[in-house]
Formats: C-alpha cells, sequence, structure tokens
C-alpha cells in the first residue's frame, strides 16, 4: 500500500497543471473502503482540465470552470469515480469513496528479497490480495486462495477446526521427501502458516517456476509462497476497524449404512445362529443413528480488531480472537492472534526497522476421531445408554464375564464423550528488517534481517478407568510436550537505478543462515491411577539442521521491452555430508514486452503483450531426516530391553545410512504468454512448464545385507511434471457506480516417474505404498516406472452382465447367466479376476498399475466472479478437480458380509454399497472400489452491503453474508471426494458452513 | 556520526552473529557414531544385546515403534514369528485363518517371489548377519590394536567377538534350511553400495561348519555362562542340527557326526523338565532342558511377534483368554486332524489341545473353529499366577534347542546308522517316560516313521516341522497329503522346488548378481 500510494502520489505530481480561471470550487474528501482516507488522489475537472490532489488527509479543493461540473477522482489502483455537482455560490462539496480495481499493470508485487512491478516479471509469479480473498471465517489462512490461481492445489484436511490443509504447486516433485511448498512469512521462512490469522494478511505471492524461486534455492523446487501481513499506511491517521463474523456450520451429508431394517433383514437373511441369538438380544424397536449421535451444529466466533494508523511511524497492531465449536461433539478450537507490524524509521529516514511480529496462541480440544469410523458401522439396533452404570453408562459389547469384549468396537459415543485431549500451542514468529541507505542516492539500500519462530506446545490425555475404551490398562493419563524453534539472520544489499538511458538495473546479493530444531521429552505412558504402561524413553528427542547460502540476482530492464533476469545461489546443509553439501543452483529469464517494439506502436487491440521465458535448477532438503548420513546408533527403548542372566541390558542399534545422501534437483523450463485486451478489460496468461526432477530421494531396497536395514534413504530416481496453466481476467463492467468481473483459471499437470531404483530395472513392479484400513499391510498404490506416483495398484475385477463384481466362490444365483466360464459350478480366483499373465492363477503377479488412475487430478479449475454496484458486492467461487480416483476403503472394509463379525462378540452394520455387490469377505484388493472422484465445488459465496458512514461522517460499516462449501457436485458415491492421498477411510465431515460478518471502522 | 556509529553497531553484532553460527557440522545429540561406540569397552554388551534382542525384538522400541525392517508390518516382521510362519503354516502342525497379505499362500504352499513373508524373512536373517559384520569387524585386532584396552577388556570383547559369529551362524544357518543358495557377505563388508556374490548351498554349509568349529574354543562352556547367551551347549546344538539334515543341505551323510555332538550334549548336565507343559509356560526360564533360547518378557522385552505372537494366534472360540494368562484371542492358528491324529490316546501329557467348540475338520481356512485348537503356549507360572504383564505381553521364552530335541535326534541317527542302537532307545523312552509319566509306552526298537511321529508330538509348534519333513521327504510330494496341502481340502502332492524358499524378487532386481532357485 505504501509504495502504491507514494508511487500514486508521484505520479499525479506530473500530471498537476497550473491553476485555470476560477469560477467556482468543488471541495470535499475522498476515502477508500474502508474509511480510511486518501492521499494523492486527482481530482479533475472534465469541463476545463483542471486538477488538484488530495492532501494527507484526503481532503481536496478543486477550482472548476462551470455552475454544474463532473468532478473524476483518479487514483492508480483504483477504480475511477465521478460525480457531476451544482455549484450554489460558487461552491459545492463531493465526497468520494474509491474502490480498488482489478490487478493493474503498474500493481506492485512481492518477490523473494524485494519488491517488482507485476510489468517486469520475468518469472511465474501470481500474487492474490486481500480483497480476492474468500469471504467468510476460517481458521487456518490458505483457505483465502481455494481456486483463486492457476497450479495450486490446496486440498483441507478435514473439517477439523485448525485442521490446515495440504498445497500442491504444479503437482509434487518428491517422493519421500516433503513436497509442501516453502512458506516466507514477511521474509521470515517460517514453519508453515499454521493457524495464522487470516485477517491479518494482506496478500499471497505464489512464485511458481525456477526462475521466480532460484532465491530460494535448496528449498524452493516445490514453489514458494510469499505471505505478506497488513502494515499501516504513511501519513495516515488513526483508525481502528472491528469486525465480528459468527458462523453456523453443519454436515450435510452421511455414509450410507444399512438402516437399522435392512440390517435386520441382512442378518436373518444371512446370519448364522450365533449372529442371530445376537440380534435376538436387541430392543426389537430400537432404531439408532450412530452418525446422527456424534454430530451437532458447529458455531464459530471470530473477532478482530485492527488498529493502524501513521502519521510518524506505519504501524499496525491487529488482534483476534476466534472460537470455533467443531460439527463433531466436543471439539472446539480457541486461538488469540496479535500481529503487530510498524516501521519506525531513524536517521532521517536513512533507516528503517521493518518490524513484524505475531504471537499465536491456540488450544484446541481434540474430539476423539476414533468415533467417528465407528459411528459408521456401529450395531444400529442398540441404544447409545445402557441403563447400567458400567463404563459411564454407555451400551458396550461384552464378554460373558462382563469385560469389554476385546475385537469388538467401542460405543462411538462413549468415545466421544469419555477421552479427554487437550492441546495447547503458542506460536511467536517475528523478524526486523533493518533497510539503510548509506549513500544519498537512493539507489543503494542494504539490508540487515534477524528474525526467529518459537513454537511450544503441550498437552495431555485422559481416559477414566472405568471407560470401556482402555479397560484392561485401566485408562489412561498421558502428556506429551515439544518445543521448535528456528532463528534467522541475512544480510543483503540492492543497488536499483537507472544505469544508462536504455538499461535500468536491480542487483541483489546476500547471505544467509538459517538454523532449525525440534526437541520433544520423553514421558511413560500411565493408566488413570498413575501406574506406569510402559517406560519413558532414556532420552528425549532433539534434532536440528542448518542452512547457509549465498545468493546473488540481477533484475535488467532494457528500454521497457527486455527483461533479463539471472539469479544464482548456493545453499549448504547439516544434512548432507561435507562431500555432497553445497549445491548450486542457477536460473535464467527473459522476457519480451512485444507492444514496446516500435512495430506496435498505436496498435490498440492489446494493452499488454508479454512473452516469457526461464530456466532454472532449485533443490529440496525437507527430508524428514537430519542426519541421514552418519553412521549413527541408538539405544532402544526400556521395552526392548534383553535378558543376560538376571540383568536387563538395554540395545544399542546402528541406523542404515547413506554418506553419499544428496540434494533433490528439479530443473524447471517455463514458456508464458501474459497478455491484456481491450485495455485491460480482458487480461490474463498462459504459462507452459516442465520440470524435471533427479536424484530423487526414496527409501528403497537395497541389496541384502549390504547396510543395516533392508532399505535405505538414498538418491535413486527421476520424475518428471508437465504441465501447462491459463488464467483469464474479464472485467465485464466498470464504470463509476459497477463493476462485475469474472476469471477463470485453468490448469494441467502430468506426473511421470522415470528412474526409481539402484538398478535400471523393468521387471520390478515399483514401491508399493498407500497402506489400507482392512487386514494388515494391504497397500492399494504403487510407484511405478513411467507412471504417476500413487497409482493405483489392484486385481482387475470382472463383472456381470448387469454390472455387479463377482466374488470367489459367491452363490451363482446372485449373478447373470453365464458367468462360471469353465462350468465347474463356482467362481474361481480366475473367474472373479483377471488372470493377467495367464498361469491359471491369481497371486500378487497379477496386479494391474492402473496408469490412468491416480489421487492426482488431471485438470484443475477455478471459476470467479464479483461485482460491486454502488452499495452491495458480492461475488463466487467455484472450484472443479477433473479425472482423480479414490479408493473407498470404507466400502472395501465395511461392505462385506464377514465384517458384520461371525465369532466375535458383536455385530457390525455394514454400508450400503454391500447390496450392490453382495460379497460374503473383503476384497481390499478389488478395482471395484477404485472410483472416480472428479467434483465441482461452490467453495464460497457472499453478498456484501455497505452501510456507509453510520455517523457524522464516521464508523464506516458493512454487513456481509457468506457460505462456505455450499455445493459438491460428484458422483463419488462416498462422504468427500476430496481427500488428499486418495485413500478414503473416514474423514471428519466438512461442513457447509454460513458466516454473518460486520466491519466497523472507528 | 551517531548514526554511523550505530549502523555499524549493528553490522558489527551482525557479523558476529554469521561467524558464530558457521557451523554446518550438526551430529546428533543422543545417539553415538559408530568410533564413539566402540572406543568404550562397556557399549560392547549393548551392542551384543541388540544382536540377541534381533531375535526377540522387531525393532528398538518394544513392542513396535522404531522398526529394524521397513514394507511389512513391524509385528509381521519379527524374527520368531516369521520362522515360525515358514516353517509351521506349510506344514500339517498349523494352519491360520487370516488374510493378510503373504498368510494364504504360505497355509498352501503356492507361494513365488513376491510372498511378504519370505521376503521379511529373508531380509531378518541378512539384518542378524549385517548387524553382527559390523560387531565382529570391532572385535578384531584391526580396530583392538588402535585402542588402549586392558588385556581383560580385550579377552572379554574377542568372547562377545565368538557369541556374535555364533548367532550369525545361526541365521547363515537359517538361510541354509530356508534359501539354500544365497548372498554372502561378512566381516569385510563393510555398508556401502555393491552386490554380494552368491553362494551354493553346498559352500554355505562348509562355512557355518568352519565358523562354528573356529569360535568353538572361545565359547562358554554350556550351562555356565549368563541365561540367554550363547554357550558351548549351543553351538554343540546347532552343529548337531546342521549335521543331521547334511544330506539336504550338502547331499553328505554326516549322521555319525550328529550323533557326536548329541551325545556331548547328552552329558552336558541338562536334564528333562519332568512336566512338559513347564517348558512353555511364563517362568519356562528355569527350566532345566533349554540349551538354547530366544527370550521374551512382558515389562521389558515386548513385541507382537515373538510368544506373544504364539499365545494370542492361538486363541478363539470358546477359549477363555484367563487360561493363557492374557486378554484377547486373535483368532489365527490351529493345528489339523493330520496331526492330532498321531496321538493315539488322551493320556500323553503333550497333547496340549482345545476341542470345545471346534470341528475337527477344516473346510474353509478363514473359520477358526474349524481345526484342532493349541494350548501350548500359556501365560502362566508353575504357581498358577499370571505372567508379569496380564494384558497383552507374555514372558514365555522360545526354546530354539531344548533336551528332548537332541534325545530324539540321537535316536535318529542310531536308526540311520544302525550303531549305539541301545543308547538310541533309552534316550527315546526317556521322551516317552516324561510324557506319560511312567514306562507303559515304552518302545523296544526304533524305526524312521515312528521317530518322525515322535518328533510331531514332541516338538510342535517350535518351528522344527517343515525342515523335520523335507529330511524324511514327506514335505512336498504325494507321500503325506494334510489338510489344504496345495490348496485342496484334503490336500494334494505339491512340487518338489517347494523344498526351498524363493529368493525374494526385491533381491534379485537389487542385486544382479544373485540365481533364483529352481522353479521359481
Amino acid at each position: 500500500m505504501n509504495w502504491k500510494r507514494s508511487l500514486g502520489s508521484a505520479l499525479a505530481f506530473l500530471f498537476l497543471s497550473s491553476t485555470a480561471l476560477a469560477q467556482g470550487r468543488v471541495s470535499g474528501s475522498v476515502k477508500d473502503a474502508a474509511g480510511a482516507a486518501l492521499p494523492g488522489v486527482v481530482l479533475s475537472d472534465e469541463a476545463s482540465g483542471t486538477t488538484a490532489m488530495t492532501d494527507n488527509n484526503g481532503m481536496y479543493s478543486l477550482t472548476v470552470s462551470a455552475n454544474q461540473a463532473t468532478v473524476k477522482a483518479s487514483m492508480l489502483g483504483y477504480v475511477g469515480v465521478s460525480k457531476t455537482v451544482t455549484l450554489t455560490n460558487a461552491a459545492a462539496t463531493a465526497n468520494f469513496t474509491l474502490v480498488e480495481s482489478a490487478v493493474t499493470l503498474d500493481d506492485i508485487v512481492v518477490i523473494g528479497y524485494g519488491t517488482s512491478n507485476v510489468k517486469d516479471l520475468t518469472g511465474s509469479v501470481v500474487s492474490v490480495k486481500a480483497k480476492s480473498f474468500q469471504k467468510g471465517a476460517f481458521s487456518t489462512p490458505e483457505a483465502l486462495i481455494l481456486g483463486k490461481t492457476p497450479g495450486v492445489r490446496i486440498t483441507s484436511n478435514s473439517g477439523m477446526p485448525g485442521a490446515g490443509s495440504r498445497i500442491r504447486i504444479r503437482g509434487g516433485s518428491s517422493l519421500n521427501a516433503s513436497n509442501d511448498p516453502l512458506i516466507v512469512i514477511d521474509g521470515l521462512p517460517a514453519d508453515g502458516l499454521g493457524l495464522l490469522n487470516p485477517s491479518d494478511i494482506e496478500s499471497f505471492t505464489i512464485l511458481k517456476d525456477a526462475s521466480a524461486t532460484a532465491i530460494y534455492g535448496s528449498r524452493a523446487a516445490n514453489g514458494v509462497i510469499l505471505v505478506t501481513t497488513k502494515k499501516g499506511t504513511a501519513n495516515s491517521a488513526f483508525h481502528a476497524d472491528v469486525t465480528a463474523v459468527t458462523s453456523f456450520r453443519n454436515v450435510t451429508n452421511q455414509v450410507d449404512v444399512l438402516s437399522t431394517e435392512q440390517f435386520r433383514n441382512v442378518i436373518a437373511e444371512n446370519g448364522t445362529s450365533t449372529q442371530q441369538s445376537r440380534l435376538a438380544t436387541a430392543d426389537p424397536n430400537q432404531v439408532t443413528n450412530w452418525q446422527n449421535e456424534i454430530y451437532q451444529t458447529g458455531v464459530v466466533n471470530d473477532y478482530n480488531i485492527a488498529l493502524t494508523g501513521g502519521l510518524k511511524m506505519p504501524y499496525r497492531l491487529g488482534l483476534g480472537m476466534y472460537r470455533e465449536k467443531g460439527v463433531l461433539k466436543r471439539s472446539e478450537l480457541k486461538r488469540y492472534t496479535a500481529t503487530l507490524n510498524a516501521s519506525p524509521s531513524f536517521m532521517n529516514g536513512k533507516l528503517k526497522a521493518n518490524t513484524s511480529a505475531k504471537v499465536i496462541s491456540a488450544e484446541n480440544f481434540y474430539a476423539n476421531q476414533g468415533a467417528i469410523g465407528t459411528a459408521v458401522f456401529f450395531d444400529p439396533t442398540r441404544p447409545v445408554l445402557s441403563g447400567d452404570t458400567a463404563y459411564g453408562g454407555y451400551f458396550e459389547w461384552t464378554m460373558p464375564n462382563g469385560a469389554p469384549s476385546a475385537l469388538s468396537p467401542r460405543n462411538p459415543v462413549g468415545l466421544l464423550m469419555l477421552r479427554d485431549d487437550v492441546g495447547y500451542n503458542t506460536r511467536a514468529l517475528g523478524n526486523i528488517l533493518f533497510d539503510y541507505q548509506p549513500l544519498a542516492s537512493e539507489a543503494l539500500h542494504l539490508f540487515m534481517n534477524v528474525g526467529g519462530e518459537y513454537s511450544y506446545t503441550h498437552g495431555n490425555t485422559f481416559v477414566p478407568a472405568y471407560a470401556a475404551m482402555n479397560f484392561n490398562n485401566g485408562g489412561e493419563m498421558n502428556k506429551y510436550e515439544s518445543t521448535r524453534t528456528n532463528r534467522l539472520i541475512e544480510l543483503y544489499g540492492n543497488y536499483n537505478k537507472q544505469v544508462s538511458n536504455r538499461v535500468h538495473a536491480d542487483l541483489t546479493g546476500g547471505y544467509s543462515f538459517q538454523h532449525w530444531s525440534s526437541s520433544s521429552p520423553s514421558y511413560a505412558s500411565l493408566n488413570a491411577a498413575g501406574d506406569t504402561i510402559s517406560p519413558a524413553n532414556p532420552n528425549p528427542f532433539f534434532s536440528e539442521n542448518a542452512l547457509m547460502s549465498f545468493y546473488g540476482r540481477g533484475n535488467f530492464n532494457i528500454s521497457n521491452k527486455y527483461l533479463v533476469t539471472a539469479t544464482l545461489r548456493s545453499d549448504g546443509s547439516s544434512r548432507f555430508s561435507k562431500d555432497a553439501r553445497w549445491g548450486l543452483f542457477p536460473s535464467a529469464a527473459l522476457a519480451w514486452n512485444v507492444l514496446e517494439e516500435d512495430l506496435f506502436a498505436g496498435q490498440t487491440l492489446f494493452s499488454n503483450l508479454k512473452v516469457r521465458m526461464g530456466y532454472g535448477l532449485t533443490g529440496q532438503q525437507d527430508i524428514y531426516n537430519d542426519y541421514g548420513y552418519i553412521p549413527n546408533y541408538n539405544y532402544g527403548t526400556a521395552t526392548a530391553q534383553y535378558q543376560f542372566g538376571n540383568n536387563w541390558v538395554d540395545i544399542l542399534r546402528p541406523d542404515a545410512y547413506d554418506y553419499n545422501l544428496q540434494w533433490e534437483k528439479t530443473a524447471t523450463t517455463n514458456i508464458a504468454l501474459d497478455y491484456g485486451l481491450l485495455k485491460g478489460r480482458i487480461n490474463g496468461s498462459v504459462d507452459v512448464y516442465r520440470k524435471n526432477t533427479f536424484d530423487l530421494l526414496g527409501v528403497v531396497p537395497i541389496p541384502a545385507g549390504t547396510n543395516f536395514s533392508n532399505r535405505v534413504l538414498t538418491n535413486v530416481g527421476s520424475m518428471t511434471n508437465n504441465g501447462i496453466e491459463a488464467s483469464v481476467n474479464l472485467v465485464l463492467v466498470d464504470n463509476a457506480t459497477t463493476n462485475f468481473e469474472i476469471g477463470f483459471n485453468a490448469s494441467r499437470n502430468r506426473n511421470q516417474i522415470t528412474k526409481l531404483s539402484l538398478v535400471q530395472d523393468t521387471t520390478s513392479p515399483g514401491i508399493q505404498v498407500g497402506g489400507i484400513a482392512g487386514g494388515v499391510g494391504n497397500t492399494i498404490q504403487i510407484h511405478a516406472l513411467g507412471m504417476p506416483m500413487f497409482t493405483f495398484y489392484s486385481y482387475e475385477q470382472i463383472y456381470d452382465a448387469t454390472g455387479r463384481p463377482l466374488e470367489r466362490n459367491g452363490s451363482l444365483d446372485q449373478y447373470s447367466d453365464g458367468v462360471d466360464v469353465n462350468g465347474n459350478g463356482k467362481i474361481d480366483d480366475i473367474e472373479a479376476y483377471v488372470d493377467q499373465n495367464g498361469d491359471g492363477i491369481i497371486n500378487t503377479s497379477d496386479l494391474v498399475a492402473w496408469a490412468g488412475k491416480t489421487p492426482e487430478p488431471r485438470q484443475i479449475f477455478g471459476f470467479n466472479a464479483n461485482f460491486s454496484h454502488k452499495r452491495w458486492s458480492g461475488g463466487m467461487t467455484w472450484r472443479a478437480e477433473q479425472g482423480q480416483y479414490m479408493y473407498n476403503n470404507l466400502s472395501s472394509n465395511h461392505g462385506n458380509y464377514f465384517e458384520v463379525g461371525g465369532s466375535m462378540r458383536h455385530l457390525n452394520n455394514l454400508v450400503t454399497d454391500y447390496l450392490n455387490t453382495g460379497f460374503r469377505s473383503p476384497q481390499y484388493l478389488s478395482s471395484y472400489y477404485i472410483q472416480e472422484a472428479s467434483f465441482i465445488r461452490l467453495d464460497n459465496l457472499y453478498l456484501s452491503y455497505n452501510l456507509g458512514n453510520l455517523y457524522q461522517d464516521k464508523y464506516a460499516t458493512s454487513l456481509n453474508i457468506s457460505m462456505q462449501n455450499a455445493l459438491v457436485i460428484t458422483k463419488y458415491k462416498g462422504l468427500d471426494p476430496e481427500i488428499a492421498g486418495g485413500i478414503d477411510n473416514m474423514i471428519y465431515p466438512r461442513p457447509r458452513v454460513f458466516n454473518l460478518q460486520l466491519t466497523v471502522t472507528l | 556520526m551517531k548514526s554511523i556509529k550505530l549502523f555499524s553497531l549493528l553490522a558489527g553484532a551482525a557479523l558476529l552473529a554469521a561467524s558464530c553460527a558457521k557451523d554446518l557440522n550438526l551430529t546428533p545429540k543422543y545417539g553415538l557414531n559408530a568410533d564413539a561406540v566402540y572406543s568404550d569397552p562397556n557399549n560392547y554388551i549393548n551392542v551384543l544385546a541388540k544382536l540377541y534382542a534381533g531375535l526377540s525384538t522387531s525393532g528398538n522400541q518394544g513392542p513396535a515403534g522404531m522398526p529394524d525392517i521397513g514394507g511389512i508390518d513391524e509385528g509381521f516382521s519379527q524374527y520368531v514369528r516369521v520362522y515360525w510362519n515358514l516353517q509351521e503354516l506349510p506344514t500339517d502342525e498349523a494352519v491360520c485363518g487370516w488374510n493378510d497379505p503373504g498368510v494364504p499362500e504360505l497355509n498352501t504352499m503356492t507361494w513365488n517371489d513376491n510372498s511378504s513373508f519370505v521376503s521379511a524373512m529373508y531380509y531378518r536373517i541378512y539384518y542378524q548377519i549385517a548387524l553382527a559384520n559390523e560387531f565382529i569387524r570391532y572385535t578384531m585386532d584391526e580396530w583392538l590394536n588402535t585402542k588402549d584396552f586392558t588385556p581383560e577388556q580385550v579377552a572379554m570383547i574377542k568372547d562377545m567377538g565368538a557369541e556374535a559369529r555364533y548367532l550369525r551362524a545361526l541365521s547363515y544357518y537359517h538361510a541354509l534350511d530356508l534359501f539354500g543358495n544365497v548372498p554372502f557377505v561378512d566381516e569385510s563388508d563393510r555398508p556401502g553400495v555393491y552386490y554380494p556374490e552368491q553362494i551354493s548351498r553346498v559352500d554355505l554349509f562348509a562355512y557355518i561348519e568352519a565358523e562354528l568349529n573356529d569360535i568353538e574354543a572361545l565359547m562358554v562352556p554350556a550351562r555356565a555362562g549368563q541365561y540367554g547367551r550363547a554357550d558351548l551347549g549351543a553351538l554343540k546344538a546347532l552343529r548337531a542340527k546342521l549335521y543331521l539334515n547334511a544330506e539336504v543341505f550338502a547331499g553328505t551323510d554326516r549322521y555319525a557326526d550328529a550323533m557326536a555332538e548329541c551325545s556331548d550334549l547328552i552329558n552336558a548336565g541338562y536334564s528333562l523338565e519332568p512336566v512338559y507343559e513347564h517348558n512353555f509356560f511364563a517362568d519356562n526360564h528355569t527350566s532345566s532342558e533349554f540349551i538354547f533360547v530366544a527370550t521374551f518378557d512382558g515389562q521389558h522385552t515386548r513385541t507382537y511377534g515373538g510368544t506373544t505372537f504364539l499365545v494370542h494366534s492361538h486363541m478363539g472360540g470358546t477359549m477363555d483368554p484367563a487360561y493363557f494368562g492374557t486378554t484377547s484371542g486373535w483368532q489365527g492358528n490351529r493345528a489339523t486332524k493330520a496331526w492330532y491324529d498321531k496321538f493315539p490316546d488322551t493320556l500323553d501329557t503333550r497333547r496340549l489341545v482345545w476341542l470345545d467348540g471346534m470341528e475337527d475338520t477344516i473346510t474353509t481356512v478363514g473359520t477358526f473353529t474349524e481345526g484342532i485348537g493349541i494350548t501350548k503356549w500359556r501365560n502362566v507360572n508353575r504357581d498358577g499366577s499370571v505372567g508379569s504383564e496380564p494384558v497383552t505381553f507374555v514372558d514365555i521364552d522360545f526354546p530354539m534347542f531344548r533336551l528332548a530335541d537332541v534325545y530324539l535326534m540321537y535316536a535318529e541317527c542310531a536308526a540311520r546308522t544302525g550303531t549305539n542302537l541301545s543308547q538310541g532307545v533309552g534316550y527315546f523312552n526317556m521322551v516317552r517316560e516324561r510324557a506319560y509319566g511312567n514306562s507303559d509306552h515304552n518302545v523296544t526298537t526304533l524305526d524312521l516313521p515312528t521317530i518322525l511321529d515322535e518328533r510331531a508330538r514332541e516338538l510342535y509348534g517350535e518351528g522344527h516341522r517343515r525342515t523335520d519333513l523335507i529330511r524324511f521327504g514327506q514335505f512336498t510330494g504325494g507321500s503325506y497329503l494334510w489338510a489344504f496341502k496345495g490348496g485342496e481340502q484334503f490336500g494334494i502332492s505339491t512340487s518338489e522346488h517347494y523344498n526351498l524358499y524363493p529368493i525374494p524378487s526385491s533381491d534379485l532386481i537389487s542385486n544382479q548378481n544373485l540365481a533364483q532357485n529352481p522353479g521359481y
């Protein structure tokens, strides 16, 4: 904001003309949508062409030539407003409120270690500002930009309060290292977004290609997200903004399970005598819908107050209090935040200390999520309460001796109500960016950035001894604690100057050192009475790593026509041995502003046409293991000792290691076109990229006997990601009263593994991943050569003529004719699953890696529409993902008769899919359960009304209602088609949210 | 001036902070690296304990959490459990009803080179070997000469080195028995990127024999060392097993040598435990007949494998958990009728079965209540009290070698060589007398079929059956059938190539020097 206003003022000054012959004066104030004064706005008289500018208080006085004058207020970055006034006694008042317009070419965006004009960018950078954010109440901030940018896939982890999301930029490029982008908050590379208060965020800038991210070198391979929090503006008066949001949230969908009546019928038809007699012990009139019993209407109250000002020193203090009761009973989140941004300056403005500090304190009551899955399959003929006092009064399955039956599920409501799990986290992060201008010339600035982060978490759990869930141990009383810190110091300089007539140079160079540590003590686990169930480990957990870097970047602007960027960064990480420690990450990019060429001078169709090309190398060093290259020995725990005579001896074990461990490297090529038509009313870009990751880290099998395990983390593979992203924004209406814009974005990414083992081999199926519930050790996905990561891997199911899947030894009369191919009167293995290699048996060699079926979508789309008309504004955001698949683990695990429970002491309900398949025993690895999960979602819908100033030119107020997760359209039959990882084993449901928001500026 | 001073102060502070922080050589705070470990003689016992614990625990955290081996459920990968599965499930002594990947094909002898349990055993064996190699390296003169240890410490370390070589020989013996032709690594092979050569079964046999002969002098005399550690008795028992099966392993007749080893063991001071079932109780560490064990303890040595697995997997149906000294049955294993029919009457105290609620003929492998319930392993003490951890983890130690086995081995060698027959009959009868409590069921002559069946009655569920059936030519082929052998309800003949397990496909791919066993 700072930059915009000063730039605006500077430009405005150029246009100021001398006063013409005065006939009258129009005066008044210009404010922005929030009610803050806008200095530097240009007021012009349409008839005479005279102009004036608003002062620091947003006040102006303009001479006009006629009694009826049309005054126009305009400023860079805002929608121009005209008012017609009639003068009385040669004077009139006209007050303006200016609303920010769509991204213009003269916008400034934050990039690594600095800022840049959008016009001058050579890399793939997208900035989303606060006015474009989704509207509503959010516990974590990444939801603000859902659907706003092409190439960025954000999948929320669940509907749990504070659950956060998984963010992927241009597909993931790692198998074993993290696929998360680097998050930089106000210049501090931070430990994730966490519970940062969304109300404090000004913008997200997403750096996608290598030339934009290369300045972050070894951490940039998955992209970088720069988060900028709101700051005060210079020369503005103090004001306070108060926002209050109340939100109601409800689960709108349930897993389809058999109704009580259907359940009784299924048991009556198929049950053994044990099962029928067990069913007979239930009250025939009892009908329980367990999913209803565990959910409630969630409520959120979110209060934020922001105090901003900046007559001498721009500052903003944001305080927030967020409280959410989740839709699962007992789940609760309380978040308190304080964000302070201040930029005091010293030495006559030569030294600025841009300070940013955030404190986030959260208290999370974690409702027992085991209840979510259990509520799906708990017997619907049983009551919630038993009428007895045992087990807290809840109905539980018991053995003849009265103790809880060991392998039976526990009462879902009992699980929720009898388990306490509270976690507290305090996170403080901040940094001071010193900006010193040593010489008189503005061209040279020296910077020092010092900052750090400290996060302390502790929590405890408690289950009383009488609860069924931990009955044999006598309940549970545990605590946990962990601390994470990081500290940063950076020194760099920036030289920014028009060096000759044609060339403008912007050079940056510097040094950075960051150190992370994470520790947690080990506590014994106790039961409710305090007796030790298993002792603490002999040592606490402690891990640390450090990164040292040198970097430089040159941005050259040649006659505004050609833009050249070159970056080089060298990183040294403590995670690798001395021989592999340092990596060099170069990049180069070119851009051509086509319209600046003389050839195109005077054309009016295009307002902007830029071609960009870039290439760069970035790294990934987030390998979850700080000491992977060191031959390290560790003691075993007190429960893994060995008996020698009468003594218990602690064991000491070497870890498998690879001395030659090194960075993953990704080489990215990006070619793009940015365009604008019809004075920017149509604008957008198209990016085509190719990412090639090599020295991919993977935990792979190694020759037996050559190391201290059968697998080791080593650099083994390579992978490619190819894709295209496109976005179009259309400003359909833009005039004094009305503004209507729509935007589309679409992206497509293809991922493929090109090398996967120490030995180049095509006969191995690959590395199996994707564990599922049901049995032990079953996996449903595979990393295979020539296929995308996490490709689904299963048997190929055979269906009868009506589409019913066949089951080995299934009774023939449920299928259509002709299914018994060999006529032996039963369904054999090879009649239920396709025998891929024709050897007459179905075994692991007949598993198929389904090339087209992965959990990642082929295409992602976003659609935004926003309008404003006089006092009203509103908008919606749609998001679609197409081409991804989901393994319906709930159906595979609870959609077969075996799961009802045979010789166990309980009966379990089944999902309705059982009626489709009639499976008598689990068929976990059938392709029937790999289902398409494309969807279209209405993420956000909002309507605002600006009440204006309520009293005496003050108290600007606006009201806003919005909905989040309003609608999902999908063919997927499970609960929610959007589950990160592609395996649906029940998630904490995402509720539909309805918000009411009131904002007042004091 | 003030401003320049201010800034230079800041700049100076920054540079100071930066230079202090120039350390990128970070090492773990709570671990030790190899050289530090072996520079302190007191640490050797802890690494040796890990070598032994490799037989009992599945990782560094009991019962699970820091696994030794990846790619398979941690409980599944525990040594005794997976060895038991490979030695018992494909035989008449056990059938498992679970659907977990790898289990069904073991029951029916239809496995291939992708079987997860075959893989788990293979990598578990080589885990032991690789760790033993590392330890042995640090007990050799090349290392010890660079250190300042006292002569007593050096002697103690070398004795520990002998124990490590024993454990390595034990694992190689299992490799010899299960896989035959395997990759070979010893202490000269350091961790790194290389491709071990394959050794033939005959050569591996010779290597194990040479190793055992080499360390014999360094082993503690039988029953003289600490409980749980290998001694001369353990060495002789292993050598006896090696010679007994020499025809299968190396095509040579070494029954006379086996008999000599057995003879030494019989005179070493072991004696049969008076009550058979006490050998499988929670306090079986007091048994007088154990020669070498893998120890387990409910408080200190916890795992989901080992004897915890043996107790829980055999429980289910109408069995009362309190009888077993624990809670919760996992409803997995039971025996076949073919095995049970070897008991001629109900007087044999080794007949520890549960028939209530059980159908003796198995029609569906997945139904626990079909088959013969086994109650051999129980987490109770002789006085009736329950083991130290009454909920899940048991105290029962797993006997790898015990005296009754040695008596029967002697009898078998006598029958095969035709020498020392009266001694053989005498030892056989000692086993019978302990089983019946009287001499009414003694024999006067020896014949091999009776000896094989006696081994089934005495040693069932202790991980010997497959090796025994192969030695008698009855594991594969059609001469002896049992429920679901080959996948058919009453059993069918299976191919001879199943006498050896396949090298896992993952190692064939990682190491191009290996060739697969025939038939796979």
